[in-house]
């Protein structure tokens, strides 16, 4: 398994692809070896999905592997937990995280819980994609990063492919798995190209990837977060800080064992995180750094978030409103500022 | 701070104890004051001259005051905690209180080896003190407020046996950094891969890593050269007829002045030897061998003391000598240093074979000074004899330069009146 392939990367049998092509290849995948398989949500089949991602899945396998859903998230997201539980392997597509809020009953009381409440007898394949993440000027309603609010509940394996072939190796692992996976899928990412080897086969969910490496600040990233980070590590070479940048893949589990390696060489630790800040999946990972990584530090752990507001519309304050490369050269050069 | 006197707003005065000056001490006894009644004296100056089991040790003050009284007499042997000296305020003037409290105080603990503790904190003052360390400062704090440090520094300290007191933090706040302990670590690059914790006594490993370095890699050459120090002990000792006791000079002071103006001249001594080549340096920065109460020395240096004069350098020996046994020494004086001196007269050693503090070419020695059959124009005289030594790197210097440099500081101290 390869999952620490840098972004540049492009040896020879390498296919460049985009992000919505990758995982649409993924999904035509499952759907050909699989008949237990199939894809539901808002808009999924003729449509194609409204990032376009099942585009042509429904015209190549029919409605019954393909289906559109009325729009009632609580509804589809529960019928897909049937279907699980019935024997299938349901992909459901949510239009975005925010309306994810709508079926949160199924997901956290139902999906989650289901394994425990029946003593282990009955586990719940479910894989549900959404899209999380602002940049693109859909104001508050669809544009938030609440990916941390699912990586909080214990039964759920939470992911966040920030690549295209993670994009493209990350859905075979996750309908293999037993349990509910959610998959985020970051909105500013779809039209991102990228290397995918098309004979990688399925990657482990749980580690993090060192996307490169460095030797003065670790900066942790996810999602849309991991490019703006590697930007970022470009600037900053030019200012003679070497940073090391990891994406983390995985929100739950958090691997842990590599953002703490990484931290013990590099005594610094950025997190950056698209949600917010105050009780955020970026003050979970601070936390877990400074209780692994306390005598290696060499400066208190720096997060960097959204701003405290509902992301805007206006796209100035909307990009005024999330990490962007610049914030992240800053917040690494203050760390490092004492060196 | 929590010490009850300064809630007593009619507290003006206190009594100084008889500090602890290891862990292992429990009593002493005065043998000689180093001030008088009614004395001003301020933080660091000495005090007095306390016999222990191990040693006599000069004792500083930790505040400012002005001597009232002597509370035991010479030679009595008392037990650490006693007061031994009683104080009034320098704002006040007036005659103070007897402070209940202290004689039953216990003694504080010493910290750790070598560094003694404030007799007892008790501030001789009418106004508060100014809020918080100067951020430039050395953020020692003998009070025992904790120094703002990384816990990487905190770490890396430890394994090399650092005292965080006597590092300058460059972080916010003044927060010492990895990097700060880094730079005062004179030794090779740390071996972080090993979390092998040391045992503490760090310093005597360092030294051995430090002098093993030395002997492994530099080829030395040791030349000696015995030098007349008459002209010179009656120069000072003119020099002091008149003056106080903490402005005394002496003969340290010269011989730190002597190697500056020599090494100056001979810049071949004066440097680095880095990379297969003789660096030379910028300025002439002296280091003082200045060996600790627990065991173990430190090197702090006089900056520039080519360019400053005997008075100069004696009063920033008096403020080496007093930070290094206090644990204050900042970083700045311990890194930068360009030539060693190392002055073992005091303890009774003829001369020194002296070895050289790498990266740096020389080191010049000091024996004690002795009465010795003298041939001084064709007569025969007792006159008072140093023998100087000179410890030099043969890759950077050859005997015949060294012996040049030791002929130029033996003339420099033979001629005080030049200095």
């Amino acid at each position: 398994m390869s999952t620490d392939r840098l972004a540049g990367d492009t040896s020879t049998d390498m296919a460049v692809m985009t992000y919505r092509e990758a995982m649409r290849e993924a999904i035509r995948e499952a759907l050909a070896t699989d008949d237990r398989v199939f894809v539901m949500g808002e808009d999924v089949a003729d449509y194609g999905g409204t990032y376009a991602v099942t585009k042509g899945l429904y015209e190549e396998f029919g409605r019954d592997r393909v289906r559109n859903t009325p729009l009632s998230e609580s509804g589809f997201v529960g019928a897909g937990i049937g279907a699980a539980l019935g024997g299938l392997r349901p992909i459901v597509e949510i239009m975005t995280v925010n309306f994810s809020l709508l079926a949160l009953d199924q997901l956290v009381n139902t999906a989650a819980t289901l394994l425990h409440m029946s003593g282990g007898q009955f586990n719940v394949p479910l894989v549900v994609r959404t899209t999380t993440g602002a940049g693109r000027q859909l104001a508050a309603q669809h544009s938030h990063s609440l990916e941390g609010w699912f990586a909080h509940v214990p039964g759920l394996k939470v992911v966040a492919p920030a690549t295209p072939e993670d994009a493209r190796w990350m859905l075979p692992t996750a309908l293999a798995d037993p349990n509910p996976v959610i998959i985020f899928e970051h909105a500013t990412l779809y039209n991102d190209r990228g290397p995918v080897d098309p004979r990688l086969g399925p990657v482990d969910l749980e580690r993090a990837a060192v996307r490169r490496t460095g030797t003065d600040v670790t900066v942790i990233a996810s999602a849309g977060m991991v490019s703006k980070a590697l930007a970022a590590a470009d600037i900053l070479a030019a200012s003679e800080v070497s940073a090391e940048v990891i994406d983390l893949r995985s929100l739950r589990p958090l691997d842990f064992d590599t953002l703490a390696a990484s931290v013990a060489r590099t005594n610094r630790a950025l997190v950056v995180d698209e949600g917010w800040r105050t009780g955020g999946l970026n003050a979970e990972i601070a936390a877990g750094l400074t209780e692994r990584c306390f005598w290696s530090l060499d400066a208190p752990v720096a997060r960097l978030a959204s701003a405290e507001v509902p992301i805007p519309y206006a796209k100035h304050l909307e990009t005024a409103a999330i990490p962007q490369v610049d914030d992240i050269v800053a917040a690494a050069l203050d760390l490092v500022g004492g060196r | 701070m929590s010490d009850p006197t300064d809630a007593d707003p009619a507290f003006a005065g206190y009594d100084y104890v008889l500090p602890s000056l290891g862990a292992d001490m429990d009593e002493g006894r005065v043998v000689e004051w180093r001030v008088a009644v009614g004395d001003t004296v301020h933080r660091g100056d000495l005090m007095a001259v306390v016999e222990t089991e191990k040693s006599d040790i000069d004792i500083e003050i930790w505040h400012d005051g002005i001597v009232e009284a002597f509370l035991v007499p010479i030679g009595e042997l008392i037990e650490v905690g006693t007061p031994i000296v009683r104080l009034r305020s320098i704002e006040s003037g007036a005659a103070s209180q007897p402070h209940a409290p202290t004689p039953t105080q216990p003694a504080p603990a010493a910290t750790e080896p070598g560094r003694p503790e404030p007799a007892r904190p008790a501030p001789v003052r009418s106004q508060p003190p100014p809020a918080g360390p100067p951020p430039a400062g050395p953020p020692a704090r003998p009070d025992g407020q904790r120094v703002p440090a990384s816990p990487l520094a905190r770490r890396l300290a430890d394994e090399h046996g650092l005292d965080l007191t006597m590092l300058t933090g460059t972080g916010p706040g003044g927060a010492v950094l990895a990097a700060d302990v880094r730079g005062a670590v004179p030794v090779e690059p740390l071996r972080l891969e090993s979390p092998r914790r040391r045992t503490p006594s760090t310093m005597r490993s360092l030294i051995a890593e430090r002098m093993s370095r030395s002997n492994r890699e530099i080829p030395h050459y040791h030349l000696a050269r015995d030098v007349d120090v008459g002209r010179l002990g009656s120069w000072i000792a003119e020099r002091n007829e008149n003056r106080p006791i903490t402005e005394r000079l002496l003969p340290a002071a010269c011989y730190v002045r002597a190697v500056a103006l020599a090494a100056a001249r001979h810049s071949e001594f004066n440097g680095s030897w880095v990379d297969d080549h003789f660096e030379p340096a910028d300025s002439v920065n002296v280091a003082m061998a200045i060996s600790l109460r627990g065991g173990g020395l430190v090197t702090p240096h006089v900056r520039a003391a080519d360019e400053r004069s005997v008075d100069e350098i004696m009063s920033t020996l008096n403020e080496l000598v007093s930070a290094a046994r206090s644990g204050n020494l900042r970083a700045s004086w311990m890194t930068g240093s360009t030539i060693t001196i190392t002055n073992l007269g005091d303890t009774g050693a003829d001369l020194v074979h002296g070895v050289i503090s790498p990266p740096q070419v020389a080191l010049v020695g000091f024996g004690r000074s002795r009465q010795r059959p003298w041939i001084v124009d064709d007569l025969v005289t007792i006159r008072p004899i140093v023998t100087a030594t000179l410890a030099a790197d043969h890759r950077a210097t050859d005997g015949a330069n060294g012996s040049r440099f030791l002929a130029t500081i033996a003339n420099h101290l033979e001629h005080p009146e030049d200095l």
